[in-house]
Protein backbone atom coordinates (compact mmCIF):
# COMPACT_ATOMS: atom_id res chain seq x y z
CA UNK A 1 0.00 0.00 0.00
CA UNK A 2 1.24 3.48 -0.82
CA UNK A 3 1.85 5.88 2.04
CA UNK A 4 -0.83 8.42 2.82
CA UNK A 5 -1.45 11.21 5.24
CA UNK A 6 -3.83 10.13 7.95
CA UNK A 7 -6.10 12.74 9.46
CA UNK A 8 -8.79 12.22 12.04
CA UNK A 9 -10.73 15.47 12.39
CA UNK A 10 -12.90 16.00 15.46
CA UNK A 11 -16.09 17.02 13.66
CA UNK A 12 -17.86 17.36 10.31
CA UNK A 13 -16.70 20.92 9.58
CA UNK A 14 -13.08 20.05 10.24
CA UNK A 15 -13.46 16.98 7.99
CA UNK A 16 -14.80 19.11 5.16
CA UNK A 17 -11.90 21.54 5.52
CA UNK A 18 -9.38 18.71 5.75
CA UNK A 19 -10.50 17.17 2.49
CA UNK A 20 -10.77 20.53 0.71
CA UNK A 21 -7.17 21.35 1.67
CA UNK A 22 -5.72 18.11 0.34
CA UNK A 23 -5.93 17.20 -3.32
CA UNK A 24 -6.29 13.44 -3.74
CA UNK A 25 -7.69 12.95 -0.25
CA UNK A 26 -10.54 10.56 0.46
CA UNK A 27 -12.93 10.00 3.32
CA UNK A 28 -12.47 6.77 5.24
CA UNK A 29 -15.60 5.07 6.57
CA UNK A 30 -15.39 1.48 7.74
CA UNK A 31 -12.61 0.91 5.23
CA UNK A 32 -14.02 -2.39 4.02
CA UNK A 33 -13.88 -1.31 0.39
CA UNK A 34 -11.30 1.49 0.39
CA UNK A 35 -8.61 -0.34 2.39
CA UNK A 36 -9.05 -3.41 0.20
CA UNK A 37 -8.67 -1.34 -2.99
CA UNK A 38 -5.69 0.59 -1.61
CA UNK A 39 -3.96 -2.67 -0.82
CA UNK A 40 -4.55 -3.71 -4.43
CA UNK A 41 -3.17 -0.36 -5.59
CA UNK A 42 -6.42 0.51 -7.35
CA UNK A 43 -7.20 3.41 -5.03
CA UNK A 44 -4.24 5.68 -4.32
CA UNK A 45 -5.40 8.43 -1.98
CA UNK A 46 -2.77 10.97 -0.92
CA UNK A 47 -4.59 11.40 2.37
CA UNK A 48 -7.31 9.65 4.32
CA UNK A 49 -9.76 11.77 6.25
CA UNK A 50 -11.02 9.34 8.87
CA UNK A 51 -14.72 10.02 9.49
CA UNK A 52 -15.44 6.62 11.08
CA UNK A 53 -15.83 8.13 14.57
CA UNK A 54 -17.87 11.22 13.63
CA UNK A 55 -21.25 11.48 15.35
CA UNK A 56 -23.21 10.93 12.11
CA UNK A 57 -24.32 7.55 13.40
CA UNK A 58 -27.89 8.05 14.53
CA UNK A 59 -31.23 7.07 13.01
CA UNK A 60 -34.00 9.59 13.69
CA UNK A 61 -37.67 9.57 12.87
CA UNK A 62 -38.72 12.72 11.01
CA UNK A 63 -41.96 14.61 11.61
CA UNK A 64 -44.41 13.12 9.10
CA UNK A 65 -43.05 9.60 9.42
CA UNK A 66 -39.84 9.67 7.39
CA UNK A 67 -36.44 8.58 8.60
CA UNK A 68 -33.07 10.31 8.69
CA UNK A 69 -30.17 7.89 8.63
CA UNK A 70 -26.71 9.23 9.51
CA UNK A 71 -24.06 8.38 6.92
CA UNK A 72 -21.97 6.55 9.51
CA UNK A 73 -24.70 4.26 10.76
CA UNK A 74 -23.30 0.75 10.45
CA UNK A 75 -25.10 -1.55 8.02
CA UNK A 76 -25.83 -4.03 10.83
CA UNK A 77 -27.49 -1.37 13.02
CA UNK A 78 -29.67 -0.08 10.22
CA UNK A 79 -30.80 -3.59 9.28
CA UNK A 80 -32.16 -4.30 12.76
CA UNK A 81 -33.66 -0.88 13.44
CA UNK A 82 -37.29 -1.42 14.52
CA UNK A 83 -38.71 1.37 12.35
CA UNK A 84 -36.84 0.16 9.28
CA UNK A 85 -38.10 -3.38 9.83
CA UNK A 86 -41.65 -2.19 10.27
CA UNK A 87 -42.00 0.54 7.62
CA UNK A 88 -39.29 -0.18 5.04
CA UNK A 89 -38.67 -3.95 5.31
CA UNK A 90 -37.06 -4.03 1.86
CA UNK A 91 -34.17 -1.98 3.26
CA UNK A 92 -33.59 -4.28 6.21
CA UNK A 93 -33.70 -7.30 3.92
CA UNK A 94 -31.32 -5.77 1.38
CA UNK A 95 -28.81 -5.00 4.11
CA UNK A 96 -29.03 -8.48 5.61
CA UNK A 97 -28.55 -9.97 2.14
CA UNK A 98 -25.23 -8.12 1.72
CA UNK A 99 -21.73 -9.15 2.78
CA UNK A 100 -21.24 -10.95 6.13
CA UNK A 101 -22.03 -10.29 9.78
CA UNK A 102 -18.50 -9.00 10.34
CA UNK A 103 -18.42 -6.71 7.29
CA UNK A 104 -21.89 -5.31 8.10
CA UNK A 105 -20.65 -4.34 11.57
CA UNK A 106 -17.93 -2.20 9.96
CA UNK A 107 -19.64 -0.96 6.78
CA UNK A 108 -21.24 2.48 6.88
CA UNK A 109 -24.21 3.75 4.90
CA UNK A 110 -22.06 6.34 3.06
CA UNK A 111 -19.35 3.80 2.25
CA UNK A 112 -21.87 1.24 1.07
CA UNK A 113 -23.33 3.72 -1.43
CA UNK A 114 -19.89 4.62 -2.74
CA UNK A 115 -18.35 1.15 -2.90
CA UNK A 116 -16.74 0.40 -6.24
CA UNK A 117 -17.52 -2.30 -8.77
CA UNK A 118 -16.60 -5.95 -8.30
CA UNK A 119 -15.78 -6.41 -12.01
CA UNK A 120 -12.63 -8.57 -11.97
CA UNK A 121 -10.79 -6.35 -14.43
CA UNK A 122 -11.14 -3.35 -12.12
CA UNK A 123 -8.53 -4.85 -9.78
CA UNK A 124 -6.44 -6.62 -12.45
CA UNK A 125 -3.50 -4.38 -13.32
CA UNK A 126 -2.56 -6.58 -16.28
CA UNK A 127 -5.90 -5.87 -17.96
CA UNK A 128 -7.49 -2.87 -19.60
CA UNK A 129 -10.17 -1.16 -17.53
CA UNK A 130 -11.49 2.31 -18.29
CA UNK A 131 -12.90 2.62 -14.81
CA UNK A 132 -9.53 2.00 -13.17
CA UNK A 133 -7.39 3.67 -15.82
CA UNK A 134 -9.25 5.75 -18.41
CA UNK A 135 -8.21 5.05 -21.96
CA UNK A 136 -7.03 1.47 -21.43
CA UNK A 137 -10.19 -0.11 -22.84
CA UNK A 138 -12.62 -2.59 -21.32
CA UNK A 139 -11.25 -6.12 -21.25
CA UNK A 140 -14.48 -7.43 -19.75
CA UNK A 141 -16.32 -7.03 -23.04
CA UNK A 142 -14.17 -9.58 -24.87
CA UNK A 143 -13.23 -11.47 -21.73
CA UNK A 144 -14.99 -12.72 -18.61
CA UNK A 145 -18.23 -10.81 -18.24
CA UNK A 146 -20.72 -13.17 -16.69
CA UNK A 147 -21.29 -10.58 -13.97
CA UNK A 148 -21.52 -7.59 -16.29
CA UNK A 149 -24.39 -5.17 -16.86
CA UNK A 150 -27.23 -5.70 -19.33
CA UNK A 151 -28.83 -2.27 -18.89
CA UNK A 152 -27.21 1.17 -19.10
CA UNK A 153 -23.72 -0.07 -19.99
CA UNK A 154 -21.74 1.01 -23.03
CA UNK A 155 -18.72 0.31 -25.16
CA UNK A 156 -16.42 1.84 -22.54
CA UNK A 157 -17.54 -0.10 -19.47
CA UNK A 158 -19.93 -2.90 -18.57
CA UNK A 159 -19.28 -3.03 -14.83
CA UNK A 160 -22.19 -3.28 -12.40
CA UNK A 161 -22.70 -1.44 -9.15
CA UNK A 162 -22.50 -4.05 -6.40
CA UNK A 163 -24.51 -2.53 -3.53
CA UNK A 164 -27.65 -4.25 -2.27
CA UNK A 165 -28.60 -1.45 0.13
CA UNK A 166 -28.52 1.16 -2.65
CA UNK A 167 -31.07 -0.81 -4.68
CA UNK A 168 -33.56 -0.67 -1.81
CA UNK A 169 -32.86 3.02 -1.18
CA UNK A 170 -33.39 3.89 -4.84
CA UNK A 171 -36.72 2.06 -4.84
CA UNK A 172 -37.73 3.95 -1.68
CA UNK A 173 -37.09 7.41 -3.19
CA UNK A 174 -34.37 8.12 -0.63
CA UNK A 175 -32.44 11.38 -0.79
CA UNK A 176 -28.81 11.95 0.19
CA UNK A 177 -27.71 14.99 2.18
CA UNK A 178 -24.34 16.11 0.93
CA UNK A 179 -21.98 18.75 2.31
CA UNK A 180 -18.71 20.36 1.34
CA UNK A 181 -16.93 23.60 2.25
CA UNK A 182 -18.94 25.19 -0.57
CA UNK A 183 -22.29 24.39 0.99
CA UNK A 184 -24.84 21.63 1.06
CA UNK A 185 -27.16 19.96 -1.43
CA UNK A 186 -29.67 17.15 -1.57
CA UNK A 187 -29.36 14.44 -4.21
CA UNK A 188 -32.13 11.89 -4.88
CA UNK A 189 -30.39 8.52 -4.66
CA UNK A 190 -31.65 7.59 -8.11
CA UNK A 191 -29.46 10.44 -9.41
CA UNK A 192 -26.39 9.85 -7.23
CA UNK A 193 -24.81 7.15 -9.39
CA UNK A 194 -24.17 7.76 -13.06
CA UNK A 195 -23.97 5.68 -16.20
CA UNK A 196 -20.46 5.18 -17.62
CA UNK A 197 -20.84 7.03 -20.92
CA UNK A 198 -17.38 8.25 -21.94
CA UNK A 199 -16.17 8.62 -18.34
CA UNK A 200 -16.64 5.30 -16.54
CA UNK A 201 -14.04 6.32 -13.95
CA UNK A 202 -16.71 8.51 -12.34
CA UNK A 203 -19.24 6.35 -10.49
CA UNK A 204 -21.30 9.19 -9.03
CA UNK A 205 -22.14 12.86 -9.44
CA UNK A 206 -20.30 13.73 -6.20
CA UNK A 207 -17.28 16.02 -6.23
CA UNK A 208 -14.14 14.65 -4.55
CA UNK A 209 -14.61 16.82 -1.46
CA UNK A 210 -18.32 16.18 -0.90
CA UNK A 211 -19.35 14.29 2.20
CA UNK A 212 -22.57 12.33 2.42
CA UNK A 213 -23.87 13.26 5.87
CA UNK A 214 -27.21 11.44 5.86
CA UNK A 215 -29.78 9.61 3.79
CA UNK A 216 -33.45 10.46 4.22
CA UNK A 217 -36.33 8.10 3.60
CA UNK A 218 -39.64 9.78 2.86
CA UNK A 219 -42.73 8.30 4.49
CA UNK A 220 -44.19 5.68 2.18
CA UNK A 221 -47.39 3.72 2.58
CA UNK A 222 -46.45 1.39 -0.25
CA UNK A 223 -43.15 0.46 1.45
CA UNK A 224 -44.96 -1.42 4.21
CA UNK A 225 -45.39 -4.31 1.78
CA UNK A 226 -41.91 -4.46 0.35
CA UNK A 227 -39.23 -7.09 -0.07
CA UNK A 228 -35.75 -7.69 -1.44
CA UNK A 229 -35.05 -10.69 -3.60
CA UNK A 230 -31.42 -11.50 -4.34
CA UNK A 231 -30.27 -14.15 -6.79
CA UNK A 232 -26.66 -15.23 -6.43
CA UNK A 233 -24.29 -18.11 -7.09
CA UNK A 234 -24.43 -19.35 -3.51
CA UNK A 235 -26.98 -18.96 -0.75
CA UNK A 236 -25.04 -16.44 1.33
CA UNK A 237 -22.05 -14.08 1.29
CA UNK A 238 -21.99 -13.46 -2.46
CA UNK A 239 -22.72 -10.45 -4.62
CA UNK A 240 -25.95 -10.40 -6.59
CA UNK A 241 -26.26 -11.73 -10.10
CA UNK A 242 -29.64 -10.06 -10.16
CA UNK A 243 -31.63 -8.50 -7.35
CA UNK A 244 -35.01 -6.83 -7.03
CA UNK A 245 -36.27 -4.34 -4.47
CA UNK A 246 -40.03 -4.15 -4.75
CA UNK A 247 -42.92 -2.51 -2.94
CA UNK A 248 -46.52 -2.78 -4.02
CA UNK A 249 -49.94 -1.66 -2.88
CA UNK A 250 -53.06 -3.30 -4.23
CA UNK A 251 -56.53 -1.75 -3.90
CA UNK A 252 -59.55 -3.79 -5.03
CA UNK A 253 -57.34 -6.07 -7.10
CA UNK A 254 -55.67 -3.17 -8.89
CA UNK A 255 -52.09 -1.93 -8.40
CA UNK A 256 -52.46 1.44 -6.71
CA UNK A 257 -48.79 1.98 -5.89
CA UNK A 258 -45.56 0.29 -6.88
CA UNK A 259 -41.79 0.85 -6.58
CA UNK A 260 -39.23 -1.40 -8.22
CA UNK A 261 -35.45 -1.21 -8.49
CA UNK A 262 -32.97 -3.74 -9.84
CA UNK A 263 -29.43 -4.62 -8.74
CA UNK A 264 -26.66 -6.56 -10.46
CA UNK A 265 -27.89 -5.63 -13.94
CA UNK A 266 -26.62 -2.09 -14.46
CA UNK A 267 -23.77 0.32 -13.68
CA UNK A 268 -26.05 1.93 -11.11
CA UNK A 269 -28.91 0.81 -8.88
CA UNK A 270 -31.61 0.66 -11.54
CA UNK A 271 -34.99 2.22 -10.84
CA UNK A 272 -37.51 0.28 -12.95
CA UNK A 273 -39.74 3.19 -13.96
CA UNK A 274 -41.02 1.50 -17.08
CA UNK A 275 -42.20 -1.53 -15.07
CA UNK A 276 -43.83 0.80 -12.55
CA UNK A 277 -45.62 2.67 -15.37
CA UNK A 278 -46.99 -0.56 -16.85
CA UNK A 279 -48.15 -1.83 -13.46
CA UNK A 280 -49.80 1.27 -12.08
CA UNK A 281 -53.56 0.87 -12.49
CA UNK A 282 -53.23 -2.65 -13.91
CA UNK A 283 -54.85 -5.70 -12.32
CA UNK A 284 -52.47 -7.14 -9.74
CA UNK A 285 -51.59 -10.54 -11.16
CA UNK A 286 -49.12 -12.70 -12.96
CA UNK A 287 -49.96 -11.31 -16.39
CA UNK A 288 -49.34 -7.69 -15.42
CA UNK A 289 -46.19 -8.64 -13.53
CA UNK A 290 -44.82 -10.33 -16.64
CA UNK A 291 -45.74 -7.46 -18.89
CA UNK A 292 -44.06 -5.01 -16.51
CA UNK A 293 -40.87 -7.08 -16.25
CA UNK A 294 -40.74 -7.51 -20.03
CA UNK A 295 -41.18 -3.77 -20.59
CA UNK A 296 -38.35 -2.90 -18.21
CA UNK A 297 -35.93 -5.42 -19.71
CA UNK A 298 -36.87 -4.65 -23.33
CA UNK A 299 -33.81 -2.42 -23.92
CA UNK A 300 -31.45 -4.91 -22.21
CA UNK A 301 -28.43 -6.05 -24.21
CA UNK A 302 -26.47 -9.12 -23.17
CA UNK A 303 -22.93 -10.22 -23.86
CA UNK A 304 -22.27 -13.93 -24.59
CA UNK A 305 -21.83 -14.89 -20.93
CA UNK A 306 -24.40 -12.69 -19.26
CA UNK A 307 -27.45 -12.79 -21.51
CA UNK A 308 -29.01 -15.14 -18.96
CA UNK A 309 -29.38 -12.16 -16.66
CA UNK A 310 -32.11 -10.67 -18.83
CA UNK A 311 -34.49 -13.58 -18.35
CA UNK A 312 -33.32 -14.00 -14.75
CA UNK A 313 -34.17 -10.37 -14.02
CA UNK A 314 -37.62 -10.72 -15.60
CA UNK A 315 -38.36 -13.76 -13.51
CA UNK A 316 -36.98 -12.20 -10.33
CA UNK A 317 -39.26 -9.18 -10.79
CA UNK A 318 -42.32 -11.41 -11.28
CA UNK A 319 -41.36 -13.59 -8.30
CA UNK A 320 -40.80 -10.57 -6.04
CA UNK A 321 -44.19 -9.09 -6.94
CA UNK A 322 -45.91 -12.44 -6.61
CA UNK A 323 -44.38 -12.93 -3.16
CA UNK A 324 -45.70 -9.57 -2.02
CA UNK A 325 -49.22 -10.00 -3.35
CA UNK A 326 -49.94 -13.63 -2.60
CA UNK A 327 -53.46 -13.79 -1.32
CA UNK A 328 -54.47 -10.43 -2.75
CA UNK A 329 -53.91 -10.93 -6.49
CA UNK A 330 -56.57 -11.46 -9.10
CA UNK B 1 15.43 4.01 17.08
CA UNK B 2 13.43 6.71 15.36
CA UNK B 3 11.45 9.16 17.33
CA UNK B 4 7.87 8.12 17.70
CA UNK B 5 5.69 11.06 16.74
CA UNK B 6 3.00 11.65 19.25
CA UNK B 7 -0.33 11.19 17.63
CA UNK B 8 -2.52 14.24 17.90
CA UNK B 9 -6.17 14.27 16.96
CA UNK B 10 -6.73 16.29 13.81
CA UNK B 11 -3.05 16.94 13.15
CA UNK B 12 -1.78 16.26 9.70
CA UNK B 13 1.46 14.42 9.33
CA UNK B 14 2.91 13.09 6.10
CA UNK B 15 4.32 9.64 6.70
CA UNK B 16 7.33 8.22 4.94
CA UNK B 17 7.65 4.52 4.28
CA UNK B 18 8.93 2.88 7.41
CA UNK B 19 8.14 5.83 9.66
CA UNK B 20 6.25 5.21 12.83
CA UNK B 21 3.79 8.02 12.65
CA UNK B 22 0.83 7.18 14.79
CA UNK B 23 0.68 6.23 18.43
CA UNK B 24 -2.58 4.65 19.44
CA UNK B 25 -4.06 2.93 22.45
CA UNK B 26 -5.38 -0.55 21.88
CA UNK B 27 -7.07 -2.35 24.76
CA UNK B 28 -6.57 -5.96 23.90
CA UNK B 29 -8.02 -8.73 26.04
CA UNK B 30 -8.24 -6.34 28.98
CA UNK B 31 -4.65 -5.10 28.70
CA UNK B 32 -3.90 -1.57 27.51
CA UNK B 33 -1.16 -1.22 24.90
CA UNK B 34 0.35 1.95 23.51
CA UNK B 35 1.41 1.09 19.97
CA UNK B 36 3.41 3.17 17.53
CA UNK B 37 2.65 2.27 13.96
CA UNK B 38 2.58 3.28 10.33
CA UNK B 39 -1.06 4.25 9.62
CA UNK B 40 -1.16 1.69 6.81
CA UNK B 41 -1.00 -1.10 9.37
CA UNK B 42 -4.15 -3.20 9.59
CA UNK B 43 -5.56 -4.09 12.96
CA UNK B 44 -4.71 -7.68 12.07
CA UNK B 45 -1.03 -6.92 11.47
CA UNK B 46 -0.85 -4.75 14.59
CA UNK B 47 -2.17 -7.63 16.68
CA UNK B 48 0.03 -10.25 15.09
CA UNK B 49 3.24 -8.43 14.29
CA UNK B 50 3.38 -5.76 16.96
CA UNK B 51 1.64 -7.33 19.92
CA UNK B 52 2.68 -10.89 19.09
CA UNK B 53 -0.89 -12.15 19.32
CA UNK B 54 -0.70 -14.66 16.50
CA UNK B 55 -3.86 -16.56 17.41
CA UNK B 56 -5.78 -14.35 14.98
CA UNK B 57 -5.06 -15.65 11.49
CA UNK B 58 -4.64 -14.06 8.07
CA UNK B 59 -6.44 -16.01 5.37
CA UNK B 60 -7.47 -13.86 2.41
CA UNK B 61 -6.59 -10.38 3.73
CA UNK B 62 -9.69 -9.19 1.79
CA UNK B 63 -12.58 -9.58 4.21
CA UNK B 64 -13.80 -12.72 2.48
CA UNK B 65 -12.81 -15.63 4.76
CA UNK B 66 -13.30 -14.52 8.37
CA UNK B 67 -10.05 -16.08 9.67
CA UNK B 68 -9.08 -12.70 11.13
CA UNK B 69 -12.34 -12.14 13.04
CA UNK B 70 -11.94 -10.37 16.39
CA UNK B 71 -14.40 -8.54 18.62
CA UNK B 72 -14.31 -4.74 18.88
CA UNK B 73 -16.34 -3.63 21.91
CA UNK B 74 -18.05 -7.00 21.68
CA UNK B 75 -18.92 -6.75 17.97
CA UNK B 76 -17.34 -9.07 15.43
CA UNK B 77 -15.27 -7.46 12.70
CA UNK B 78 -12.67 -8.59 10.18
CA UNK B 79 -9.35 -7.23 11.41
CA UNK B 80 -7.73 -7.42 7.95
CA UNK B 81 -9.86 -4.61 6.49
CA UNK B 82 -9.60 -2.43 9.59
CA UNK B 83 -6.78 0.08 9.84
CA UNK B 84 -5.41 -0.12 13.38
CA UNK B 85 -5.59 3.68 13.73
CA UNK B 86 -9.39 3.48 13.37
CA UNK B 87 -9.62 1.36 16.49
CA UNK B 88 -7.69 3.74 18.73
CA UNK B 89 -9.15 3.48 22.22
CA UNK B 90 -11.39 0.52 21.41
CA UNK B 91 -11.64 -2.73 23.39
CA UNK B 92 -10.46 -5.62 21.24
CA UNK B 93 -10.95 -9.28 22.13
CA UNK B 94 -8.90 -11.91 20.31
CA UNK B 95 -8.89 -15.67 20.72
CA UNK B 96 -6.11 -15.28 23.32
CA UNK B 97 -8.63 -13.46 25.51
CA UNK B 98 -11.21 -16.23 25.33
CA UNK B 99 -10.86 -18.99 27.91
CA UNK B 100 -7.54 -20.40 29.10
CA UNK B 101 -5.83 -23.73 28.36
CA UNK B 102 -6.92 -24.94 31.80
CA UNK B 103 -10.38 -23.43 31.65
CA UNK B 104 -11.56 -23.21 28.03
CA UNK B 105 -14.63 -21.15 27.18
CA UNK B 106 -17.76 -23.33 26.79
CA UNK B 107 -17.71 -22.63 23.05
CA UNK B 108 -14.11 -23.80 22.82
CA UNK B 109 -15.03 -26.99 24.68
CA UNK B 110 -17.90 -27.51 22.26
CA UNK B 111 -15.58 -27.09 19.25
CA UNK B 112 -13.38 -29.87 20.65
CA UNK B 113 -16.31 -32.11 21.51
CA UNK B 114 -18.03 -31.77 18.12
CA UNK B 115 -14.89 -31.77 15.93
CA UNK B 116 -15.48 -28.18 14.84
CA UNK B 117 -12.16 -28.11 12.99
CA UNK B 118 -9.56 -30.14 11.22
CA UNK B 119 -6.37 -28.10 10.56
CA UNK B 120 -7.54 -25.37 12.94
CA UNK B 121 -6.54 -22.39 10.78
CA UNK B 122 -10.04 -20.92 10.66
CA UNK B 123 -10.92 -21.83 14.25
CA UNK B 124 -9.97 -18.68 16.14
CA UNK B 125 -11.99 -16.64 13.65
CA UNK B 126 -14.89 -19.08 13.85
CA UNK B 127 -14.98 -18.84 17.65
CA UNK B 128 -14.72 -15.04 17.80
CA UNK B 129 -17.36 -14.77 15.07
CA UNK B 130 -19.68 -17.21 16.84
CA UNK B 131 -19.42 -15.22 20.08
CA UNK B 132 -20.32 -12.02 18.26
CA UNK B 133 -23.07 -13.79 16.38
CA UNK B 134 -24.62 -15.23 19.54
CA UNK B 135 -24.66 -11.76 21.10
CA UNK B 136 -26.44 -10.41 18.00
CA UNK B 137 -28.93 -13.24 18.22
CA UNK B 138 -29.55 -12.65 21.91
CA UNK B 139 -30.20 -8.98 21.13
CA UNK B 140 -32.98 -10.09 18.75
CA UNK B 141 -31.28 -9.33 15.42
CA UNK B 142 -32.91 -11.13 12.48
CA UNK B 143 -30.84 -12.59 9.63
CA UNK B 144 -31.47 -13.21 5.95
CA UNK B 145 -32.62 -16.71 6.94
CA UNK B 146 -35.22 -15.49 9.42
CA UNK B 147 -38.80 -16.09 8.26
CA UNK B 148 -40.66 -12.78 8.27
CA UNK B 149 -43.24 -13.82 10.86
CA UNK B 150 -40.42 -14.94 13.18
CA UNK B 151 -38.58 -11.63 12.79
CA UNK B 152 -41.49 -9.88 14.45
CA UNK B 153 -41.63 -12.37 17.31
CA UNK B 154 -39.83 -12.14 20.63
CA UNK B 155 -37.16 -14.74 20.02
CA UNK B 156 -35.74 -16.23 16.84
CA UNK B 157 -34.99 -19.94 17.06
CA UNK B 158 -31.33 -20.69 16.32
CA UNK B 159 -32.08 -23.26 13.65
CA UNK B 160 -29.49 -24.80 11.35
CA UNK B 161 -30.25 -22.41 8.46
CA UNK B 162 -29.95 -19.52 10.94
CA UNK B 163 -26.54 -20.67 12.18
CA UNK B 164 -25.26 -21.22 8.66
CA UNK B 165 -26.49 -17.87 7.38
CA UNK B 166 -25.17 -15.98 10.40
CA UNK B 167 -21.78 -17.73 10.16
CA UNK B 168 -21.43 -17.40 6.36
CA UNK B 169 -18.62 -14.87 6.79
CA UNK B 170 -16.36 -17.64 8.09
CA UNK B 171 -15.04 -20.11 5.58
CA UNK B 172 -13.45 -23.42 6.52
CA UNK B 173 -11.19 -24.88 3.88
CA UNK B 174 -11.29 -28.23 5.69
CA UNK B 175 -15.06 -28.26 5.45
CA UNK B 176 -15.71 -28.77 9.15
CA UNK B 177 -18.99 -26.91 8.81
CA UNK B 178 -21.20 -29.58 10.35
CA UNK B 179 -19.06 -29.80 13.48
CA UNK B 180 -18.85 -26.02 13.71
CA UNK B 181 -22.65 -25.66 13.53
CA UNK B 182 -23.11 -28.47 16.05
CA UNK B 183 -20.66 -26.84 18.47
CA UNK B 184 -22.34 -23.45 18.20
CA UNK B 185 -25.82 -24.90 18.62
CA UNK B 186 -24.72 -26.88 21.66
CA UNK B 187 -22.88 -23.99 23.32
CA UNK B 188 -25.80 -21.63 22.69
CA UNK B 189 -28.27 -24.09 24.21
CA UNK B 190 -26.00 -24.69 27.21
CA UNK B 191 -25.56 -20.99 28.02
CA UNK B 192 -29.17 -20.16 27.16
CA UNK B 193 -30.54 -16.91 25.82
CA UNK B 194 -30.53 -15.36 29.28
CA UNK B 195 -26.74 -15.35 29.14
CA UNK B 196 -24.40 -12.39 29.04
CA UNK B 197 -25.74 -9.23 27.47
CA UNK B 198 -22.90 -8.82 25.02
CA UNK B 199 -20.15 -10.95 23.65
CA UNK B 200 -17.39 -9.32 25.65
CA UNK B 201 -19.22 -10.19 28.87
CA UNK B 202 -19.66 -13.71 27.63
CA UNK B 203 -15.94 -13.79 26.97
CA UNK B 204 -14.59 -12.42 30.20
C1 LIG C 1 -16.00 -9.93 1.35
C2 LIG C 1 -16.99 -8.84 1.08
C3 LIG C 1 -18.26 -9.15 0.62
C4 LIG C 1 -19.19 -8.15 0.36
N1 LIG C 1 -20.44 -8.48 -0.09
C5 LIG C 1 -21.34 -7.50 -0.33
C6 LIG C 1 -22.65 -7.79 -0.80
O1 LIG C 1 -23.02 -8.94 -0.97
N2 LIG C 1 -23.50 -6.75 -1.03
C7 LIG C 1 -23.12 -5.45 -0.83
O2 LIG C 1 -23.94 -4.57 -1.05
N3 LIG C 1 -21.90 -5.15 -0.41
C8 LIG C 1 -21.00 -6.13 -0.15
N4 LIG C 1 -19.74 -5.81 0.26
C9 LIG C 1 -19.31 -4.42 0.22
C10 LIG C 1 -19.57 -3.68 1.51
O3 LIG C 1 -20.96 -3.49 1.66
C11 LIG C 1 -18.84 -2.35 1.39
O4 LIG C 1 -17.46 -2.61 1.40
C12 LIG C 1 -19.19 -1.41 2.51
O5 LIG C 1 -20.55 -1.12 2.53
C13 LIG C 1 -18.39 -0.13 2.37
O6 LIG C 1 -18.62 0.67 3.51
P1 LIG C 1 -17.39 1.28 4.32
O7 LIG C 1 -17.93 2.18 5.35
O8 LIG C 1 -16.48 0.22 4.77
O9 LIG C 1 -16.71 2.14 3.15
P2 LIG C 1 -15.21 2.56 2.92
O10 LIG C 1 -14.43 1.43 2.39
O11 LIG C 1 -14.68 3.27 4.11
O12 LIG C 1 -15.43 3.65 1.77
C14 LIG C 1 -15.89 3.31 0.48
C15 LIG C 1 -15.87 4.59 -0.37
O13 LIG C 1 -16.83 5.51 0.09
C16 LIG C 1 -16.24 6.77 0.42
N5 LIG C 1 -16.99 7.26 1.57
C17 LIG C 1 -17.27 6.55 2.71
N6 LIG C 1 -18.13 7.25 3.47
C18 LIG C 1 -18.39 8.41 2.82
C19 LIG C 1 -19.22 9.54 3.10
N7 LIG C 1 -19.97 9.61 4.21
N8 LIG C 1 -19.25 10.55 2.21
C20 LIG C 1 -18.49 10.51 1.08
N9 LIG C 1 -17.70 9.48 0.77
C21 LIG C 1 -17.65 8.43 1.62
C22 LIG C 1 -14.79 6.46 0.65
O14 LIG C 1 -13.98 7.58 0.39
C23 LIG C 1 -14.55 5.33 -0.32
O15 LIG C 1 -14.30 5.85 -1.59
C24 LIG C 1 -18.82 -6.80 0.56
C25 LIG C 1 -17.55 -6.48 1.05
C26 LIG C 1 -16.65 -7.48 1.32
C27 LIG C 1 -15.29 -7.11 1.84
S1 LIG D 1 -8.09 -12.62 6.48
FE1 LIG D 1 -9.60 -11.20 7.05
S2 LIG D 1 -11.36 -12.04 6.19
FE2 LIG D 1 -9.84 -13.32 5.37
S1 LIG E 1 -10.31 -26.35 10.19
FE1 LIG E 1 -9.00 -26.14 8.49
S2 LIG E 1 -9.80 -24.35 7.59
FE2 LIG E 1 -11.29 -24.78 9.06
Amino acid sequence: MRPFTYVRPPDVDASLRAIAERPGARFLGGGTNLVDLMRQDVERPAALIDIFGLPLDTVEELPGGGLRIGALVRNSRLAVHPLVRERWPVLSQALLAGASGQVRNMATVGGNLLQRTRCLYFTDHTAGCNKREPGTGCDAIGGFHRNAAVLGAGEHCVATHPSDMAVALVALDAVADVRSVRGSRRIPLAELHRLPGETPQRDTVLAADELITAVELPPSAVAAASAYRKVRDRASFAFALVSVAAAIEVTDGVVSGVRIALGGVAPKPWRAREAERVLTGAPAGEESFRAAAAAELAPAVGLPQNTFKIELARRAVVAALRGLTEGSTA
Amino acid sequence: MRTVFSYLRGRIHTPQIGDLVAVIDLHVNGTPHRVGLDPRTSLLDALREQLGLTGTKKGCNQGACGACTVLADGERIVACLALAVQYDGRRITTIEGIGTPEEPHPLQRAFVRFDGFQCGYCTSGQICSALGMLAEHRAGAPSAATPRHAAAGPRIALSDPEIKERMSGNLCRCGAYEGIADAIRDAAAATGTAGAADASEAVL
